[in-house]
């Protein structure tokens, strides 16, 4: 909204020009920084834009030639498939975990309670980087932790075994490090929501008769559901910033088993100077993400409507 | 919260403490599970950061070293740049909490002091600008970057950082803001206060431990950035930042995991102590913070 200095000012008041000084350099970043480049992705994902026109920058439009291009390559169909599927699978087991890690705090003594909560608070200030250099020490083929572990319990066929040459195994450690490292915020979030649940509603409904899943089904999830799904639809988006991880560990390797969207993108523009090619894959990125985002806008204005 | 822990409490003396004790096995059980799943990679890390090399490259690790040695932290320190991508890391963070700070208060007295039209369409693009997808930025910011002569330069990363710190530094301060009563800062007008000596006066040491969380937390999100670090310093290596160094530390080091685990301690340590010195905030308040943010 532009600054508007009213001419008639209001009596006793100066004219309103101060707070739109004072949000003047926010606004200015966030025109400069966020929305020009993304402006500027969107009109490369609509030329021909490789290394040559990097360099002379005279890029020709080309319509939605990329994104044909794009949605008529069967590896891309591939990624996308892989994308959802590598969403789903974190998703789903950082909130069963988060859930029953929440359900079990709010059980514990006061100690265990402390202990459980400082050992998930240092889970999540391990630095992404860090942690996912400790995983792939972990599970290192020939003297990781995890190998060694396994042949001692007599599973000889992991001796040596190389994790991260093959497919499955790659994508399922990807998993275990985002889940890891996932968990403890979701956690501590259900736990904080789960404390305001009266215990009043436990007792009439256990005087009722109701099991421990009926409880928890009947009483405690319909009240928690609120954060419950702000935190899924968080969980979602952040599935996507999975991107360092995969970076770091495999690079989307090996073959293709671990490309996910963000990574796809990156692959065409920055080793393969495709810039147009990778930035159409990176509007379609936002596109499905965007789905997700105005759950997640609604859930949030619902609970903090009044706020804003 | 106390009236809860009461009655439960109650309901607890009630039954006898044997029964009791073996009712709560698995909880324990699966709390003991928890924790070693927790802390057993954090663990691993150090005890291979201090454990001879020997050791690490033994068919039989042993759980606790027997051996302890502070060989790979030397060998971590004294690698190539070491000392200057520290204070790289430590100049480009700085920088952009700093910015990032200056500027949102501006912004969050604005938005929770002022009545203005079009403050909500601006809170509104606050929250979108939270949620901007910055692993799917990097191609434009890339391009841009080169265009302008920013490539390989330490300002950029800045910026970068700045901006993806800025959104969540808002809503806090807005929120710590919001919660300090005006009137403190009418009464200082009154007494013959301007309204800039007002905020710094009554409000601003109020609002410092508003200032320290939120500073903290976007120390530890620029701390840890990888991305924007890895794409847009390609050439100048003397402007890469620990983050991409700890990534190349094996391609440097080869298969010297002590000293890879040592780095990624040195690393790692500052956001941990950052953390567990806030862990009051993290668990009550910034929850919260972090969940509008």
């Amino acid at each position: 909204m532009p600054a508007r200095p009213s001419r008639r000012p209001l009596r006793g008041r100066r004219p309103t020009l101060g707070p739109y000084l004072l949000i003047a350099p926010a606004v200015l970043g966030m025109l400069y920084l966020l929305l020009y480049p993304f402006g500027r992705a969107l009109l490369i994902s609509l030329q021909d834009f490789r290394l040559r026109e990097l360099i002379r920058g005279d890029a020709e439009f080309v319509g939605l030639r990329n994104y044909q291009t794009l949605l008529s390559d069967p590896r891309f169909w591939d990624v996308v498939r892989r994308t959802f599927l590598f969403m789903a699978v974190n998703v789903a087991a950082i909130m069963i975990l988060a859930t029953l890690v929440a359900l079990m705090i709010e059980r514990l003594g006061r100690a265990g309670r402390a202990v459980v909560l400082s050992s998930l608070v240092l889970v999540w200030a391990v630095p992404v980087v860090a942690a996912t250099t400790v995983f792939q020490w972990l599970f290192h083929s020939e003297f990781g932790i995890v190998n060694e572990t396994l042949t001692d319990l007599g599973l000889d066929s992991f001796e040596g075994y190389t994790w991260l040459a093959d497919g499955r195994a790659a994508f399922a450690i990807l998993v275990a490090l985002i889940v890891w490292q996932s968990v403890p915020f979701a956690a501590i979030t259900l736990y904080s929501a789960l404390t305001t649940v009266p215990e009043e509603l436990y007792e009439s409904a256990r005087l009722d008769g109701a099991g421990a899943w009926t409880l928890f089904r009947s009483v405690t999830f319909p009240l928690v559901r609120p954060l419950f799904m702000l935190v899924l639809s968080l969980e979602v988006i952040w599935t996507f910033k999975a991107f360092v991880q995969i970076w770091v560990m495999t690079r989307g390797g090996p073959g293709d088993a671990t490309t996910i969207l963000p990574v796809y993108a990156v692959q065409t523009a920055l080793a393969n100077q495709r810039y147009d090619l990778g930035s159409a894959a990176s509007m379609v990125t936002v596109l499905l993400m965007s789905g997700v985002l105005v759950l997640y806008f609604r859930q949030l204005f619902r609970q903090e409507g009044d706020q804003l | 919260m106390t009236p809860t822990r009461t009655t439960r409490t109650a309901r607890k003396a009630r039954t006898t403490a044997p029964r009791r004790a073996l009712r709560r096995l698995p909880l324990r059980a699966a709390a003991t599970l928890t924790v070693v799943i927790c802390l057993f990679p954090v663990y691993w890390m150090l005890a291979t950061a201090f454990r001879p090399s020997r050791d690490i490259q033994s068919y039989d690790p042993r759980l606790i070293p027997q051996e302890w040695t502070l060989d790979h932290f030397r060998t971590a320190v004294q690698a190539d740049g070491f000392a200057l991508f520290w204070r790289n890391s430590v100049l480009v963070t700085l920088g952009a909490v700093l910015l990032a700070l200056i500027v949102a208060l501006g912004a969050a007295y604005a938005v929770a002091r002022l009545r203005w039209r079009g403050r909500r369409q601006f809170m509104l693009a606050v929250f979108i600008a939270q949620m901007a997808p910055w692993e799917s930025l990097i191609i434009p910011v890339y391009i841009i970057s080169r265009d302008t002569n920013m490539l390989d330069r330490l300002p950029t990363l800045t910026l970068v950082y700045f901006m993806i710190t800025l959104p969540f530094t808002v809503v806090v301060l807005r929120g710590f803001i919001a919660g300090i009563p005006p009137e403190l800062e009418e009464a200082a007008q009154v007494d013959g206060c301007t309204r800039v000596g007002a905020f710094r006066r009554i409000a601003f040491p109020l609002l410092a431990p508003g200032l320290m969380a939120t500073s903290l937390f976007g120390f530890i999100t620029a701390w840890n950035e990888f991305t924007y670090a890895n794409f847009l310093i390609i050439k100048q290596q003397d402007s890469r930042t620990l983050p991409v160094w700890l990534s190349s530390f094996q391609t440097t080091f080869g298969t010297d995991w002590g000293a890879t685990m040592a780095a990624s301690t040195l690393f790692a340590l500052p956001a941990l102590v950052v953390f567990l010195a806030l862990q009051r905030h993290v668990t009550s308040g910034l929850t919260a913070g972090g969940v509008k943010g």
